[in-house]
């Protein structure tokens, strides 16, 4: 990567906020604004950005790229290579594998395999219970000591809903400085049959209904165990009106509490479920417009703290069965910030400097990472996203890099994409196309 | 119509198109020749992935009384438990030239979704706890005999109505036909937002029984299951069969040209008691025996299409 040349990206919206240049030279960002094009060395290429937005690296605290164990449905490199065609330069790995990552062998596996892909920088997500069960913890920090140094703990898929077990997660990881990102679903409020959010639909549906107080409930416990015992918890995709009531309360009292919601609860609704397409069915399920619309809002205000996708890819058959048997999750690193985009930025409620807060800089910060979310400041590493604000696409499935189709945004039309994604100077991705990962081209 | 999915997909004009048509085919029941040579040459599967008896038994009765030609498939015979997709296994059947799946699931929602999958017609025969259309028919059938036009009558519904997809075709199609309903059970055996769908769709919602039963003309008792108690939905099948049981006591409070209906298999004692469910005004075995009829009249209105039914 030495090879890079020097890169002038020119008259680019920086963050939202003023048009200017940005010099990346080695990887790294040398220098922002009027400097930049006299710091610009000899054999400098440009890239003329005018009309484009220029945000940092995007980072996603919440993907599932499902190696080891089912590379049918996602490998790292084609995750990663989904992720860098959505804009982003790092991944949160879920630790719902076979085998599950709960060892620093398989988190060190994890981590190999993201750098051998080379598109994104893979961050393994460690399991907060041994095998995913509840009931002993995991080696939380001899994954923390590994090459790969986990930070993020998370049981996603399943709540650590033993209050005392969650207790001493919390107690424990503050040792490293470790977060517990909770999957928050009451297992007695809401079982694993239940699938369709709770009310009038999923009365007349006939589908297991999961009520909003099976979260808040979790969360409220959570927040008040944070408190507890002094440590940091994050509340994975949150889904409720109730559960940001809380999460406001909490921050208000000065709790360690970050929250993330992801592009299909700000967007999509409960309604989607009136044909008992698969594809909608996610867990957290899709709540009724009164709830997307208080998201939005928590997002924008910053009681919730970030975007993350939940990228769930999932093979065509185990995604064609009744709705109550199929699968639970949906694609979503192509196509995040392109929803963000229209839900948030196109309807006047977040500026492109909050997108670059709420999905690269703070999420970056909650799982510690050092070297991502820097923003765009000179010497940052330069882990960059060039967005086109104002074009429209719509979304065809068949051309997602991921392996896998379970895409409840296909045939949508969303404003705002991609134009190119940056993982220290160089191009991984341009236009959704993923870019040589070995060669040295730039885009000139 | 291709399919019989949901009450909602039809008019109220076809509905009442379809029990007429009903008529004349009970008539077939008396003949001692019963035998319609309308469905000759068609196929229909009886694709049953949950246990039925009375369902599966009529609806083969009424493709095998209009002349077609009818098997019957399980879901656990078939490649289902063996890791193939839903989807797979109904397109296997699909391909073979049927005319017609009738499905029954223990899933919400997998006859539409196969619908989608296959170009066959597909007839639901109760999916989970959303609907059991054919149910729905067949016991509007046997109310109107016995009551006449619904129009403005009023029923009431009581049981497990969170579990019951008799309960949510009935209320369709009593609803469309012009019946005024009252759902009456436990707060927690009630369907899931019940009071925003009653606002939605004007129908009462009632915790008391006892109030209800003297306003009725007719009461449809659904069934309760026992297991239902470990789940918490009630405390004991005593005090369930006290407060909204049809019990001996309750039979009094019925006006007098009030009837008694219940889809079965009934659980006597719990939700009603011997007394209302051998009662002169009891449809119960009408019920069944208008079960072969409205089913003749729904094959005969998905595959034969308009035209005399004899």
């Amino acid at each position: 990567m030495s090879t890079t040349p020097p890169l002038l990206i020119t008259g680019a919206d920086i963050e939202g906020e003023g048009a200017g240049d940005v010099l990346v030279v080695d990887g790294t960002i040398r220098a922002v604004g009027a400097d930049a094009a006299a710091e610009a060395p000899q054999d400098t290429q440009r890239l003329d950005a005018d009309g484009l937005v220029l945000l940092p690296g995007l980072v996603d605290l919440h993907t599932h790229l499902r190696e080891p164990g089912r590379e049918d449905a996602e490998t790292v490199e084609s995750g990663s290579q989904a992720a860098a065609v959505g804009g982003f330069t790092a991944v949160l790995a879920m630790a719902n594998t076979t085998p599950v990552t709960d060892s620093a062998e398989v988190a060190e596996t994890v981590l190999d395999l993201g750098r051998r892909a080379g598109y994104v920088d893979v961050h393994p997500v460690g399991a907060v219970t041994k095998a995913l069960a509840g009931e002993e913890l995991a080696e939380l920090g001899l994954m923390a000591r590994s090459r790969a140094r986990v930070r993020v703990f998370s049981d996603d898929g399943r709540c650590v809903h033993d209050a005392r077990l969650m207790r001493r997660a919390l107690e424990y990881v503050k040792a490293f400085d470790g977060v517990v990102s909770q999957h928050a679903q009451d297992p007695r409020l809401a079982d694993g049959t239940a699938c369709c959010h709770e009310g009038e639909l999923s009365g007349r549906l006939g589908l297991p209904g999961w009520p909003g107080v099976a979260e808040e409930t979790i969360v409220a416990r959570d927040v008040m165990l944070a408190r507890h015992t002094g440590s940091r918890v994050h509340v994975a995709h949150v889904s409720t009106a109730g559960s940001v009531e809380v999460v406001r309360w909490a921050k208000a009292q000065g709790i360690a509490v970050t929250a993330e919601v992801t592009p299909h609860h700000l967007m999509l609704t409960e309604d989607e479920l009136v044909g008992y397409d698969p594809t909608f069915k996610v867990n957290p399920p899709l709540r009724p417009s009164e709830d997307a619309l208080v998201l939005r809002q928590a997002l924008a205000d910053g009681t919730i703290d970030a975007v993350a996708t939940d990228h769930a890819p999932h093979v065509r058959q185990d995604k064609e069965h009744a709705f109550a048997d199929a699968a639970f999750g949906m694609l979503g690193l192509e196509t995040a910030l392109p929803v963000v985009s229209t839900v948030m930025v196109a309807e006047g409620l977040m500026t492109w400097s909050d997108v670059a807060r709420t999905m690269s800089t703070t999420p970056a910060h909650i799982a510690r990472l050092t070297d991502q979310g820097q923003g765009v400041v000179a010497g940052a590493s330069a882990h960059l996203t060039l967005v086109d604000p104002t074009r429209t696409h719509t979304v065809d499935r068949t051309l997602s890099r991921s392996l896998s189709r379970n895409n409840p945004w296909h045939g949508r039309t969303l404003t705002g994409a991609v134009h190119l994604t940056m993982l220290r100077g160089r191009v991984t991705a341009r236009k959704g196309l993923v870019w040589g990962n070995t060669t040295e081209e730039s885009d000139q | 119509m291709k399919h019989l999915l949901s009450i909602a997909d039809l008019a109220p004009e076809e509905i009442t198109s379809i029990l007429d048509t009903a008529v004349s085919m009970h008539e077939v029941q008396d003949r001692q020749v019963k035998k319609l040579p309308t469905l000759r040459g068609r196929t229909v599967i009886n694709f049953f992935f949950e246990d039925s008896t009375r369902t599966r038994a009529s609806f083969e009765i009424a493709g095998k009384w209009m002349s077609a030609d009818t098997i019957n498939l399980t879901g656990k015979g078939t490649s289902v438990s063996k890791g193939e997709s839903l989807r797979d296994t109904v397109l296997t059947i699909d391909a073979m030239g049927v005319d017609m799946m009738i499905i029954r699931h223990p899933a919400s929602g997998a006859p539409a979704q196969i619908a989608d999958w296959v170009d066959c017609s597909i007839v639901n025969a109760g999916d989970g706890t959303h609907e059991h259309p054919s149910q729905a028919l067949l016991d509007a059938y046997t109310l109107r005999r016995s009551l006449g036009e619904l129009e403005g009558r009023h029923v009431a519904i009581v049981g497990d109505l969170t579990h019951s997809r008799v309960l949510r075709s009935n209320l369709l199609c009593l609803r469309a036909l012009g019946a005024h309903v009252t759902l009456v059970a436990p707060p927690t055996l009630m369907p899931s937002g019940v009071h925003a769908w009653a606002a939605a769709d004007g129908f009462d919602v009632s915790y008391d029984l006892d109030e209800v039963l003297p306003q009725v003309d007719a009461v449809m008792m659904l069934r309760v299951q026992r297991e239902r108690m470990s789940g918490g939905y009630f405390p004991t099948a005593k005090e369930y069969a006290v407060t909204y049981g049809l019990t001996p006591r309750r039979l009094g409070l019925l006006q007098d040209h009030a009837v008694i209906c219940h889809p079965g298999p009934m659980n006597r004692g719990l939700e009603i008691s011997a007394d209302a469910a051998d009662a002169a005004r009891s449809l119960v075995l009408d019920q069944v025996s208008a079960g072969v009829a409205v089913r003749m009249s729904i094959l005969y209105h998905l595959l034969a299409g308009e035209g005399d039914a004899q």
